[in-house]
């Protein structure tokens, strides 16, 4: 299991612009790599993730073997009412991981 | 000495030496080019202009390494409803694909800036393109100097 690192204000002013960060442990093999005996790497990235605001989505990122290993994602958005953002990461071989953080909206 | 060696002319030399460029030449594995790059760009803008400006890319113009490069894109705009940004795209020449990062905000971004840390496997030119509410696209370029590339290296 992939241990996913989320940074969220736990409380914020109405109308304010918060700073997510994001970070979750994997290890983004690009598919262009070879091991030791010349055979090819197969490609394992995570593809995409989706944040959602109280089940609305604020943010959606596709993500390429381009992106360093150890995804780290960081961007924004207005705290409009308290309740939870859920993050959702997906990727190759079946990855699927959550993770989520309650905001107190004043 | 042998004769073989003795018999070996400079003209075989120096076809010999062309030989084993060439093979090196094909063992590199494929990369983007500038050409797959455009191609790249086409697919997510389609024949819409893409104008200089509006996009700042904030990343190192020198890279000791190339695995983890910092990489920031703000896009100026006032993120009202009526006048946001949709998406803002990252592409580069050299990488073994053209396509780094796509990301899908709204006007509930408050602010329109993503940051990440991608691989660069060459020194090469990062492009940046915003798609604005109004369909129209923006962009910014950098320069980056890698002195150790990513992505091609043996384990």
């Amino acid at each position: 299991m992939a241990r996913a690192l989320i940074n969220v204000p736990p409380k914020a002013k109405r109308g304010q612009v918060i700073e997510i960060k994001t970070l979750i442990s994997h290890i983004m093999e690009t598919g262009f790599r070879h091991d030791n005996n010349g055979n090819p790497i197969p490609r394992d990235i995570i593809t995409e993730l989706s944040c959602t605001y109280n089940g609305e989505e604020i943010f959606r990122a596709n993500l390429y073997p381009a992106i360093s290993a150890n995804p780290f994602l960081t961007f924004s958005t207005v705290a409009t009412e308290s309740g939870t953002i859920a993050f959702e990461w997906t990727g190759d071989n079946g990855f699927h991981e959550t993770a989520s953080a309650k905001i107190t909206v004043e | 000495m042998d004769d073989a060696i003795r018999g070996a002319t400079r003209r075989d030399v120096v076809i010999g030496g062309l030989a084993a460029g060439v093979a090196c030449v094909v063992t590199v594995p494929a990369r983007a080019t500038p050409e797959s790059m455009k191609t790249a760009i086409h697919t997510v803008v389609g024949e819409a202009p893409v104008r200089k400006g509006k996009v700042k890319i904030e990343v190192p113009s020198l890279v000791e390494n190339g695995n983890t490069v910092s990489l920031a894109i703000e896009v100026e705009s006032p993120m009202t409803t009526t006048d946001y940004v949709k998406a803002i795209h990252v592409f580069n020449e050299k990488n073994p694909q053209p396509n780094i990062l796509g990301a899908h905000i709204g006007p509930r971004a408050g602010r329109a800036r993503v940051a990440t840390r991608f691989r660069l496997a060459d020194t090469q030119t990062v492009v940046a393109i915003a798609e604005l509410s109004d369909g129209s696209f923006w962009s910014a370029s950098a320069d980056v100097i890698v002195t150790l590339a990513a992505c091609l290296e043996t384990l």
